[in-house]
């Protein structure tokens, strides 16, 4: 028994980590919920339905990803070696693929025709778009006008796709308002839709079922540090906006009190300008939105704060409760990155180890370039490279003052 | 005896339905919502469902959503809420006042100080659209030492052994929602309405008020044969919004439609 073993029985039956998570929506959904709950749990351990999802991950997927060692990387940066989990050679190029599959299968055991998806960067709605057209499911996204503006290529794909996209105008135009939209649309069509949550938030059960289904990502890592690196790495590093891509990493290393954790949050303009999304480096108070307590930017009044980050995946203003979670028994050291170091490791990737990285994924490298140099060159650190930047192109592009 | 269920005994001793108008506090601006309280009070409201603006309403359709942008560019909190009760009741001592939003301007606040200071204003009773009875644990038992009826919604999709535990946690009314969808949505059924406002009868003593989809005299006259009450929201939202650049106009427009539908349900 470790001092962290409890933390992976968690959540209780009632969906809550600790004082986080729980289910709170309006009651017209409360009935989905349960059912997807039984839906879940009757499938869980079920050995077919598991050799279903792991054969999708291997032919479709593409999985196991590869852990890279960025050794060019390590060496300029002169501490730790660094090692990359390939999440971004997944097919549609981020790990969110790995929680569609799943809850398409779901869907499938559902029997519901219809799928919908709320999506920040385009990735996770491009991954719905995917399992929907591959088994033949209606599907619309929605995804807030903003980043319907500054993610023009995965709008694109996510059509070419067969799906629609709804922008949404409500709001700060970004991933929040779009989940809202997302649950209107649930609420109003519950009987034929299954929705398809992005990431390890929402109500109970979504932020466990999200984070089973993306959990592949470290076991694999897990057993090949072991293999490539004969033993545990020193440390793990992840990008946390909802936080699914970092709870798929961290999870499987939870018990492991020796892994270190970090968990690195969009600071946008930094911390201290208040134009960020970093609810946990911030101490956000508690509250709850889009069906769980968590800690959530809001201000006095307990309205919802505008976020800023460079990257639309990280731009919201809660976080996953199993995050909130590990920050307050401080399993997890929850960091932030602001906008011009991502964008300084976006750069420093690309040109020394010929990898792009997503502008969320550059997060965690901008982290892993801080905590390298304070380690010696035998440890090691497992940083997630959760997406690839080719949508950030034009972001990028924008900000080198070049028009296509 | 709460005033909500003063208010119901008489309705039931007269044989009438009751009729819950909703506006959202601070819409257009704070300065008018005391006014439109009485307003709808003279037009025959018998209880009054007051909106606490949300920055993410996500059980709202556009018209209350534009409600909320609207109430929140001034800055309308709780706090303000709580003085707008409390001058409607230098007036009124007599019509219950609902609070009705969404939890987190709440849980911000505090559970407790928001129940002593709801309370303290007058406030009669509390609808949080996200919170089911489930999660409402230390809540309820805090709005309860403050006299505060909690109230639920149930939904068409509410199972039956759901709607036993709302039920059990329900005080002041049930609040029915008559449909799939969200606020302002498409016109009811009242015949499905009514099928499944049976077995809610069987399980409760509270009275069963429907709400979602009431438009004007004739769909409130239609629901009133089957409920206990009526609640209107999205109809008179809508008429503050068309006031918006003439507010004078709002008040008597509220009168209008709120007036029709109280004759509906009383012919």
């Amino acid at each position: 028994m470790t001092k962290f073993s409890d933390l992976t029985r968690l959540p209780d039956a009632r969906g809550h980590f600790g004082p986080y998570g729980g289910r709170f929506v309006s009651e017209t959904l409360s009935f989905a919920l349960e059912e997807l709950e039984k839906t879940y749990l009757s499938l869980r351990d079920d050995p077919d339905f598991q050799a279903e999802f792991d054969r999708d991950l291997a032919y479709y997927v593409g999985r196991p990803s590869p852990l890279y060692h960025a050794e060019r990387w390590s060496a300029q940066l002169g501490g730790a070696q660094i090692w990359l989990k390939r999440e971004d050679l997944n097919h549609t190029g981020a790990h969110k693929v790995n929680n569609t599959i799943g809850q398409a299968l779901l869907a499938k055991k559902s029997g519901k025709p219809r799928v919908i998806a709320e999506t920040g960067a385009g990735q996770h709605g491009v991954a719905t778009a995917t399992v929907a057209a591959r088994l033949g499911l209606k599907c619309e996204v929605y995804m807030g006008a903003e980043d319907v503006e500054r993610q023009k290529l995965n709008v694109y794909r996510m059509h070419l796709l067969g799906a629609k996209v709804i922008p949404v105008e409500s709001g700060s135009r970004t991933l929040k308002d779009a989940m809202n939209e997302a649950l209107r649309d649930w609420v109003t069509n519950v009987d034929d839709t299954f929705y398809v949550i992005g990431t390890v938030a929402g109500p109970h059960p979504y932020p466990m079922l999200v984070r089973d289904f993306s959990a592949v990502i470290g076991r694999e890592a897990r057993e090949q540090s072991l293999k490539q690196i004969g033993r545990l790495p020193d440390a793990l590093v992840a990008c946390v906006g909802g936080g699914s891509n970092a709870m798929g990493l961290f999870y499987p290393f939870v018990e492991d009190e020796k892994v270190k954790m970090y968990g690195v949050e969009a600071g946008g303009d930094g911390i201290e300008t208040g134009r960020h999304a970093a609810p946990l480096t911030s101490n956000a108070p508690q509250g709850v939105l889009h069906g769980n307590r968590t800690y959530l930017m809001s201000d006095e009044g307990g309205q919802i704060i505008d976020t800023h980050s460079i990257s639309a995946g990280l731009d919201y203003p809660g976080v996953g409760p199993e995050h909130a979670l590990w920050k307050d028994v401080g399993r997890v050291e929850y960091v932030a990155a602001n906008d011009d170091k991502v964008l300084e490791a976006f750069r420093e990737l690309t040109r020394l180890e010929g990898i792009m990285p997503a502008l969320e994924s550059a997060h965690a490298l901008a982290h892993a370039k801080v905590l390298a140099p304070t380690m010696r060159p035998d440890q090691h650190i497992i940083v997630n490279l959760s997406g690839r930047g080719d949508k950030d192109i034009l972001t990028v592009a924008k900000i080198d003052g070049v028009e296509f | 005896m709460n005033r909500i269920d003063q208010r119901f005994a008489a309705l039931k001793e007269q044989g009438r339905t009751a009729l819950i108008p909703y506006i959202t506090a601070g819409d257009p601006s704070p300065e008018h919502t005391v006014g439109f309280m009485h307003a709808l009070v003279e037009a025959g409201a018998d209880i009054i469902e007051l909106g606490v603006p949300f920055s993410d309403p996500m059980a709202d359709g556009p018209v209350i959503q534009k409600a909320c942008e609207r109430a929140l560019k001034h800055g309308t909190r709780l706090s303000h809420l709580f003085e707008m009760v409390r001058e409607f009741r230098e007036a009124d001592q007599e019509t219950p006042v609902v609070l009705m939003g969404y939890l987190n301007p709440i849980e911000r606040l505090g559970y407790r100080v928001f129940a002593e200071q709801a309370a303290a204003a007058g406030v009669d009773g509390v609808l949080t659209v996200d919170m089911p009875p489930e999660e409402a644990d230390e809540f309820g038992p805090l709005l309860k030492e403050q006299g505060l009826a909690s109230i639920f919604l149930v939904a068409p999709t509410t199972s039956e052994s759901r709607a036993a535990t709302i039920c059990a946690h329900g005080e002041g009314y049930l609040y029915y929602v008559s449909l799939k969808g969200v606020t302002g949505a498409a016109t009811l059924d009242v015949e499905a309405v009514d099928r499944q406002l049976a077995p809610l009868r069987r399980l409760t003593e509270l009275p069963l008020c429907v709400g979602f989809g009431i438009r004007d005299g004739a769909s409130a006259a239609a629901v009133g044969r089957i409920a206990d009450g009526v609640v209107v929201g999205s109809a008179l939202v809508s008429r503050i919004a068309e006031g918006v650049d003439d507010p004078v106009s709002i008040a008597p427009a509220l009168k209008a439609v709120l007036g029709e539908m109280r004759r509906a349900l009383d012919a």
